[in-house]
Parts: C-alpha cells; structure tokens; sequence
C-alpha cells in the first residue's frame, strides 16, 4: 500500500495507468472531475481487476480530489473492491437444495484442491472461492457457478476436471501471447 | 432584487422574518430560539446527518430537520412541542445505543457534546440496547488521538478538514453500520496527510478524536527529584487559559498561570515571547538579506508547525521560501539546553523541557528528528492550553485565588511586539516594526499597523520603508493558503514577506486551545476577536513595543549569540525542512517521475 515505495518499473502496471489517463482524457469533454469518479473508478476495477492503492493515488492526482474521499467512495458500494480478485471466481451454492443434494461435500472437496478458505484467493490470483445462496435451477442441484459457467449435478469426484479445464486456458493464453 | 426578499413565518407562535435563503434554524435563531443540534454548524457546509434538529411544521407529514429546511413564506414551525421532544430524545438515545457508554473515564467527559445533549433532553433510562462498535484507538501520531469507537459520524471533523483546512485527511468509508471516519486506505494519522493542526478536535462533539495526553508524563518528571523541569508558555494561553476557569475569553492570565506552573513544580517558568522577540530579529535580519541579496522571495513565516507540515506534504516547490527560523517554542527550547544551562550551571541532560501551546501541530513540531543541534531535543514534551486546564485542576490549585508569579530571568521578558504573536497579522506586525527601524534607521512614525490586523483569511498592504516598498500578505486558515499559493505560482500576486497561521484566526483559535464554552462555537469571530483583543492589550501595556528594544534580547546577543544569521544562530534557531511524502500523496506520479 505504501505509496512512499511506489516505484513504477513494472511495464505492465505502467501500461494499465495509461489506459486510465486516456479514459480520463476522453471522458474530460463530458464530465466534470467529480461527476466522472464514479466512472474512472469502474475503468480502474475493469483494468487492474479492483482497486490498487498506486491506482486510486492516480486517479485522486489526475482529477484532484483527495485519497480519503476516493477510498470513501470505493468502500461505501459493494460492487468495487480493495483487494484482487481472481482471474475465476468459483461460487457453490449453499441454498438449502443444493445443500441437501451434498453441496457441502463438494464446497469441502473445493476447499481442500484449492488450498483456500471462503472469500479468499490462491496465491497465483487463478481462484477465488465463494458461496451463493439460490441460482434458481434446484432440480438440477448442487450447481456450482465458474465466472459465467454453470455447472450441475456437481459431485466431489468432478472438482478437479473442472478447475484442469480453467488452469489448461490459461496455460494456452500464455503461449499464445508469447 | 429578489436575494433581499423576506420571508415571515410563525416559529414558536412568535413572528419571524428573515431573508429568502434562511433556514428554519436561522429564522429559529434570529428570534431567540436555539434549536439543539449536532452535526451543524454555521460557518460548515450541511449534513443533515444527526436530525437532532428536527422540527414540526403545518402541512408536513415529516420531522423535516431545521438545518438544511429553507424557511418559507406563511411557514408555522414548532420547535418543542411534545412530539419533538420524544423524536429528539429517541434520536439522541438511538446514537447513544451503540456508543460506549463510559463518560466517567472519558477524556472528553463534562466538555462532550452528546453527553450535553442526552443531559439537556432529560434522558435518563436507556431503552434500547444496540450493538457495539469496536475498533482500536489510534495513537500513532504524537498529536492527535482517534477513537473512532466514540464516533458518531456528524462528519464535522471530516468538514473542518476539508472546508477550512484544505487538507481532507479524513473522510467518511464503508457504509451502514460499519460506516467509520478514516484517513485514505484506513491507514493511521500518523502516515496520512494529517497536518496535525488538532481543529477536528475542536469540532468534534465526542471524545472520538482528541489531543495525545502528556499530562501524566509530565506530572512524573515533575516529581522526578534527578529532572529538573523547564516550561515555558506561548502567548495565546495566556488569554485563553481562564476559559477553563470561569475567566471571560481574553482575560491576560499571565502571571497566575506563571504561578501556578511553580507549585506545579516547575524549577525554571520561561516565556515563549522572549523567543518570539529573537525571532523577530533572526527572520527580519534573514528577509532583510534575502531581499537586498536576490534571496528566494516571497518569504514565509515559519512559527506555525502546522503550516510546515502542509508545505512539506502538497507544495514542496515552496520549501526554499520558508524561512529558515525555527519556531518561538524551538529556539526556546535550544536556549534553555544551552545558554540557560550554562548560566544556570544545571547540565542540558538533566532538564526536562515543557512547552505550554495552543497547538496541538507543536506536538509534532517537537518530535521532528532535527529538532536537537544542542545535542538534545529542543523541547521534550508539549501540552496544550486543554492539558495545563487538566493539570491545574488535577493538582488542586485555586487558580482564581493565586497571587501572581515571576518569569525567570534570563528568558522571561518581552516587549509589545511578542505577545501578537499569538493572534493572526501579529508576526507581520511585529516584523515590520523591527524591519522598518533597522533598514531606516529611523523611528516608526506609527507604532500599530492596522492594516494586517482583523480576520478576514487574507490580507495584503504595502509598506514603504524609506521608499523601499514591501509588499506583504497575511493569511490564515489553509484553505486560504492554497488559494493563495495557486495565485502566487501563476503570478498574479507578488510579494516579499508572507505571514502563515494553519488555524483560523491565528494561535488563539488554535487546536488545542479550550473548548467553547456555552453557546460559543469554534471558528466563533466574537470569541477570536475577544482572546486577540487581548493579546493587543498586553501590547499596549508594554513600554517597549519592538522586539530589537528588548534589553535581554541584546544581552543574548552580546553574551552568547553575537549576531544574527551568525554562526551560532545558525546551529541552533534556524534549521531546514525537507519534503515529506506520507502515504496518500502521489508524489512521484505528480513530478512524473514516473513515465505515464
């Protein structure tokens, strides 16, 4: 968080920061500076995937509002967030169906591949682990949601295949991008 | 022609009229009617946060709350009828739910604006039983302490801060029930851009953010056989301090509270206007020579820590113009270490150094790691105008019944120019009175210079020295100085010699001044205009005004200093200040440092 140390050699970051500035830029014709945060602060969660301390410092110096009113207004809505989140976010339903149906053995079994408690992230920033009440297809339960994927009739034993799958994505995105 | 329209209306079945614009609570209030309230206050924007001020009016099915309701034509208000009074006594009981309920061992106990309140509302069963907050206190900064357990989110500090102070250390974060009043990133004050003026403790209506406590460090070194204790007292206590005893704001307490610091204790009593004589000669010297020798222009003062700090953090480019005196409280203490020590024969390692402030930013100022070119620290401890209050009643002195003491020589005396120090335009005052003598050589024709004095934020004249013209400006508040220093860089405004105090008003509006008392507020230019008025009558009663007149002050240079700017000088009244980059402050991504 020290923005004391904040050393931008990282090309990636430095990258990312400039996106931010041209969408500063394109929104300046718009917006005043207070009326475009709430924007800016989307583009900064879309780009960095949430909220870094370095970026919000940016975002304060680039439209002069203060930090303490930006980490205000990033902590007052739910939908920002202070730490990164995974790259998949996996949610298993604990509705009393999918509970029932043995959705606990499958949350354990996820729990124990993944090395992570609820609401934390791997290491790697590959899997976030989280539960969710009700995604209305009882019949079909326990369902477990991967980002936008769905998965049904989920049991223990098909934990592994599915996360292999995500993990063997991204292996092949890094080639490609090499 | 329609802004001077007025409004009638029917508060209390009294008739009110006031301007289009008014609120119900100034219409309230023209007509003699205080309607209690919390998160208000005039001179900051409205919240509407608490709705303590919750009125009835004809036609509204509502409490609307007076603050932030714009008085209306035909208009019939109730403020106290029996209906108010349950809804103000539940609001205040529902704040008090999930309040920590320990006013006995509260610091702020019988000073707590809540606890008035609940008090005056007559509540005295607590109904409901919510949960509590729990957070830790935050002690890391040597200034200010915040319990945010105790806060109960008017936001007022989060307002004086931004509204008055320019600084926004603080802000409000999270919502609903874990709602709390935080610096950016949650982080401590202490790495935050807290300038450390303590205003926010003057405004805040709980004991959520204070002044640090040193009182009972000092009471141990003042029993301390092996320490020999030295205190020395800034001008504005001392028409300030009598608020905490029944005195009228303004009464000249000099001498009892010289008194009541030696049954205290305290082995040598020093007056903080001798050092405020010194640097009246060490700054205008230094002016002097920057401008005849095309030195860094304008200058700015340098007593006001809080400023310094301010400088340090959002505008470094300004940090070759400060001057490079230290403070009165500073070269105070450095003198007391060394010159006292030697006349005194007790050694600088045995005494402990006390400064008596308005300030609560002198806390910090004495902690700085260069503030110790004796080879000790300047100043050990600072308590404010608040503690000293404490300190006198927790010792049981009668301080309206003490007879008046003696400062010790050779620290103690001071002339006229010293004690405006305390008020806002004082310093400049005090600056050109001793200026104009030593460039013409001549006598100021008029002693008082009108034209800095007074509390509007910003002031500037020019004075003509023998044909010399030297522009000046006066400021305070450090939302002025921002504004200020924008026009200075974008040269609009052109100055030699610039006078800054972080509080409003100067010194006697200090943060760690007392508490207002009854209806009185902080920011209150009726109480700032009585404590000033003060500190000039002090002036007016001193035979000699300027600060080169001082008898002692020419001893010290003879016996021990030599001269001004000499060498001495340098290693112990002046010293430099460098940028600080707390967290919070983008500096490298301001300079562009960095490629983006």
């Amino acid at each position: 968080m020290a923005v004391k140390s904040l050393e931008i050699k990282d090309k990636e970051v430095r990258e990312k920061f400039k996106e931010i500035e041209r969408f500063i830029g394109s929104e300046h014709k718009l917006n005043d500076n207070q009326g475009m945060l709430m924007g800016v602060l989307h583009k900064t969660q879309e780009v960095f995937g949430y909220l870094p301390a370095e970026a919000m410092d940016l975002v304060s110096d680039r439209l002069g509002i203060p930090t303490a009113h930006i980490y205000g207004m990033a902590t007052f809505y739910n939908y920002f967030t202070l730490k990164p989140r995974a790259k998949y976010q996996v949610f298993m339903c604990k509705g009393t169906a999918c509970y029932v149906a043995g959705g606990g053995r499958v949350l354990e079994k996820l729990q124990e591949t993944l090395k992570i408690g609820l609401g934390e992230v791997t290491p790697d920033k590959m899997f976030g682990l989280n539960i969710t009440r009700c995604l209305g297809c009882c019949g079909l339960s326990p369902v477990m949601q991967v980002n936008e994927d769905i998965y049904v009739r989920m049991g223990p034993e098909k934990v592994n295949a599915i996360l292999d799958k995500y993990r063997k994505k991204e292996t092949k995105k890094r080639k490609v991008s090499k | 022609m329609s802004d001077k329209k007025m409004i009638n209306l029917i508060i209390d079945g009294q008739k009110a009229a006031v301007l289009a614009g008014s609120t119900v609570m100034e219409a309230a209030e023209a007509i003699g009617i205080h309607i209690p309230r919390l998160c208000f206050h005039p001179k900051l924007s409205t919240a509407g946060a608490c709705r303590v001020c919750v009125v009835e009016i004809d036609g509204q099915k509502n409490f609307p709350v007076s603050c932030a309701t714009a008085a209306a034509e035909g208009m019939n208000v109730k403020t106290n009828t029996p209906a108010i009074r349950e809804a103000r006594r539940d609001i205040v009981e529902l704040i008090l739910d999930n309040h920590p309920r320990d006013c006995q061992i509260c610091e702020k106990n019988e000073d707590c604006d809540l606890q008035k309140l609940a008090n005056l509302f007559g509540i005295r069963d607590l109904r409901f039983d919510g949960e509590r907050k729990r957070y830790a206190t935050d002690f890391s900064s040597p200034s200010i302490m915040r319990d945010p357990e105790k806060c109960i989110l008017c936001g007022k500090c989060v307002r004086v801060c931004s509204e008055i102070q320019g600084v926004n250390a603080l802000s409000y974060s999270h919502r609903g029930f874990k709602s709390t009043v935080v610096p950016a990133y949650n982080m401590n004050i202490k790495d935050s851009v807290c300038i450390a003026c303590g205003q926010c403790t003057l405004f805040c209506p709980t004991g959520a953010l204070m002044e640090r406590d040193y009182t009972e460090e000092v009471f141990k070194n003042l029993a301390d056989p092996e320490k020999f204790c030295a205190v020395q007292i800034a001008p504005a206590v001392r028409v300030a301090l009598g608020e905490g005893f029944g005195f009228a704001p303004g009464t000249d307490l000099t001498y009892e509270i010289v008194a009541a610091l030696r049954i205290l204790g305290f082995k040598a009593v020093f007056d903080t206007q001798f050092s405020a004589d010194l640097t009246i000669i060490e700054e205008g010297h230094e002016l002097i020579d920057r401008i005849k020798n095309k030195g860094k222009l304008p200058m700015f003062t340098s007593c006001s820590p809080g400023w310094i700090k301010y400088c340090e953090h959002f505008h470094p480019e300004f940090l070759p113009n400060l001057s490079t005196c230290k403070s009165p409280q500073q070269m105070m203490g450095a003198l007391i270490k060394t010159y006292y020590a030697e006349k005194s024969g007790v050694p600088a390692s045995k005494m402990y150094s006390v400064s008596i402030m308005p300030c609560t930013a002198k806390k910090f100022e004495c902690s700085r790691d260069e503030m110790d070119s004796s080879g000790y620290r300047d100043v050990d401890v600072v308590l404010t105008t608040r503690e000293l209050i404490r300190m006198i009643k927790q010792a049981g002195i009668k301080f309206n019944e003490l007879k008046k003491g003696e400062f010790d020589d050779p620290l103690g005396e001071s002339t006229g120019a010293a004690p405006i120090f305390g008020v806002t335009g004082g310093v400049m005052e005090a600056a050109l009175r001793t200026a104009y003598e030593v460039i013409t050589k001549k006598q100021l024709p008029a002693i008082e210079l009108k034209a800095v004095r007074g509390l509007d934020g910003i002031r500037e004249a020019t004075v003509d020295i023998d044909g010399l013209k030297v522009n000046v400006a006066v400021v305070f508040s450090l939302s002025n100085v921002h504004k200020l220093l924008a026009e200075i860089k974008e040269g609009k405004r052109n100055y030699h010699f610039i006078e800054v105090m972080t509080c409003p008003g100067g010194c006697i509006g200090g943060g760690g001044q007392p508490y207002p008392q009854g209806m009185t507020d902080p920011l209150d230019h009726t109480l700032y205009n009585l404590r000033g008025a003060g500190l000039y009558s002090i002036d007016e009663k001193k035979a000699l005004r300027k600060s080169h007149e001082n008898p002692l002050i020419t001893k010290i240079y003879k016996d021990f200093l030599k001269e001004p700017l000499g060498h001495l000088s340098h290693k112990l009244l002046h010293t430099h200040y460098h940028k600080r980059c707390p967290e919070g402050i983008p500096a490298e991504i301001r300079e562009k440092n960095v490629n983006v």
